[in-house]
């Protein structure tokens, strides 16, 4: 521990502590004593902070801290979720196009260059016109976005392990090709997928905020990041806090899961190398 | 004695961009039961693809390997699954051949479950007594990974991999050529000691004459995908019939600066397997090569002195 502890640095720990501290908050939101994230108040709009409102309120009188942490519930549950269904999908897609190569690789290649090149946007703005506005949606466009770039990454990794002596020792032992995939290739391809996980967590987190901010993202009145710093840029010239707060939160949420995830990936790299 | 291990005519081909390499062109060679058979020959001679052709981890072209009266490469794949049980294979680096990420009594365990030992207990029974067997403490090594572990231990942990099912015939791949000279020994013995204790018949694959004659009965000397000569290790050192296995042990180097490099003896580098010589493979760098070598290629004849050897100009 003293060396794991070592080689990260302090700037580790705060993100992680960071990360925490937004996710105990979003999971226990229901039970804290703060306001409900839709009541509005008219009469006490755009109001600084104050003992009721911690950090004010909103243009619609809404407290602006609770919608902050319901906001963080949305948000990075969506900003989870999403990068699962790319995890799942794109690293199953990856492991066996770089296991069986093949026919089989060619075509999932071709698949992910196709979906590289077909522009996110565009898609949003089709699924919420056709299939509706929900966050359910908004998870489903955004992991089916992510999944190229898992497929890439676990397949370049099994390509790199399927060379390896260890893999050819487990044929030569009779294993079948499923034993292979999950005893020998899995635990190693893991690896590198679990730390761009991390990576594709803060991107998904970034791309939701500016699909909300654009109107494409989670319907209101429901708060996230992103919707909040939408309805804070109307009113940005009286209180430059509605959208300043939910971006600066946003951006050290994102800074966080950045920095952990290069650590945990800079930890298990040179190990790879020595090995 | 009976052939436990007999090829024949064995051609295995891989494409290299839009052209066929042929890495083994038609060798035929017997390995006899409790026997160990040395293979020989420089880097890039086919010598590891031949091993692997036997264990059918590549699918040869043509040619027949059979293995105790069994054709393997006609068995069907569960058939042939079945069948791994009872060869087994070594590693020339110890550490990629172990998984990075399993543990050392998984790694060791591993065949046992391949092969449906589904009891726990006996698995670790056996994992253990294996791992003393090839000299390791199985309370220190069995919840470790192999990154936790030097060359020499890595390949004494393979070598319990390949033995815990006890198989018949094990194809050892440059087992030591990446280990310290140091370590040598030690593995070389250790495989000598498991031969004799499991019965073991041994397809040993190196580039180190030295360590070839020590473990070796019989010696088979590999040259671009051909077998140039097969004969008794006393033999092939004493009186090697081919000009190739003369200029493999005249490149042993001596340690006595008195004594000057033979002269007159080929030089250079094997030609291409993409586009190999003519007739006799080794004609290119051969003192001895005459207008038929580039004619006719030899095949393996036998010599009154027992050895055989494919060269039309053999030196006995």
């Amino acid at each position: 521990m003293a060396a794991v502890r070592r080689r990260t640095g302090l700037l580790f720990w705060c993100a992680l502590g960071w990360i925490t501290l937004v996710l105990v908050l979003a999971i226990i939101a229901g039970v804290l004593p703060i306001p409900s994230p839709t009541d509005m108040d008219i009469f006490a709009r755009r109001k600084g902070p104050s003992l009721a409102h911690l950090l004010g309120t909103d243009s619609l009188g809404r407290d602006v801290l609770a919608r902050l942490i319901y906001g963080a519930r949305i948000s990075l549950s969506v900003g989870l979720l999403a990068p699962v269904i790319g995890l799942s999908i794109g690293g199953a897609l990856g492991l066996l196009a770089g296991y069986f190569r093949g026919r089989f690789e060619t075509f999932v290649t071709g698949g992910v260059d196709v979906v590289l090149a077909f522009p996110p946007l565009i898609l949003a703005m089709a699924v919420t016109a056709y299939l509706g506005q929900s966050i359910v949606n908004l998870t489903l466009v955004l992991g089916f976005l992510g999944i190229p770039a898992f497929t890439r990454v676990a397949r370049a990794a099994t390509l790199t392990f399927s060379a390896r002596e260890f893999v050819t020792a487990a044929r030569a032992l009779g294993a079948g090709h499923a034993r292979i995939i999950l005893k020998e290739l899995l635990p190693n391809v893991a690896l590198p997928l679990g730390a761009f996980f991390l990576l594709g967590v803060a991107v998904t987190i970034v791309v939701e905020g500016a699909l909300s901010f654009l109107g494409l993202g989670v319907p209101p009145p429901a708060p996230s990041w992103g919707v909040m710093i939408g309805e804070g840029r109307e009113s940005l010239e009286m209180a430059p806090a509605l959208a300043f707060l939910p971006a600066v939160v946003m951006f050290l949420t994102v800074l966080s899961f950045n920095l952990v995830g290069d650590t945990l990936r800079a930890l298990t790299d040179p190990r790879q190398g020595a090995l | 004695m009976t052939a436990l291990l007999d090829i024949k005519d064995l051609v295995v081909e891989f494409p290299v961009g839009g052209r066929v390499v042929q890495a083994v062109t038609r060798v035929s060679l017997t390995v006899q039961r409790g026997e160990t058979l040395g293979l020989v020959g420089e880097s890039g001679c086919g010598k590891s693809t031949l091993g692997r052709a036997v264990l059918q981890l590549y699918q040869p072209k043509s040619g027949a390997v059979v293995f105790d009266g069994q054709d393997l490469t006609k068995l069907s794949p569960p058939l042939m699954r079945k069948m791994r049980q009872r060869l087994q294979m070594i590693f020339q680096d110890p550490i990629a051949s172990l998984n990075p990420r399993r543990r050392v009594g998984d790694i060791v365990a591993e065949p046992l479950i391949i092969a449906g030992v589904t009891d726990a207990d006996e698995r670790l029974r056996r994992v253990r007594a294996v791992l003393t067997e090839v000299g390791l403490d199985p309370d220190i090594t069995m919840a470790r990974l192999p990154h936790e572990f030097s060359g020499g231990q890595c390949q004494r942990i393979s070598i319990a991999r390949a033995l815990i099912l006890e198989p018949e015939l094990i194809v050892c791949d440059e087992p030591v050529s990446a280990l310290d000279v140091s370590i040598r020994a030690q593995i070389v013995n250790l495989l000598e000691d498991m031969k004799d204790r499991y019965g073991l018949t041994l397809l040993f694959i190196a580039h180190d004459l030295a360590v070839v004659k020590a473990v070796s009965d019989r010696v088979a000397v590999m040259y671009l995908g051909r077998i140039c000569e097969v004969a008794p290790t006393e033999t092939l050192f004493r009186t090697p019939a081919h000009p190739y296995t003369r200029l493999l042990l005249d490149a042993i180097p001596m340690p006595d600066p008195d004594i000057r490099p033979v002269e007159g003896v080929a030089v250079g580098e094997p030609p291409s397997p993409i586009a190999p010589p003519s007739g006799c493979r080794f004609r290119t760098r051969c003192p001895r090569a005459a207008g038929r070598c580039a004619a006719e290629m030899p095949e393996l004849v036998a010599l009154p002195s027992g050895q055989m050897v494919a060269c039309h100009f053999p030196l006995i």
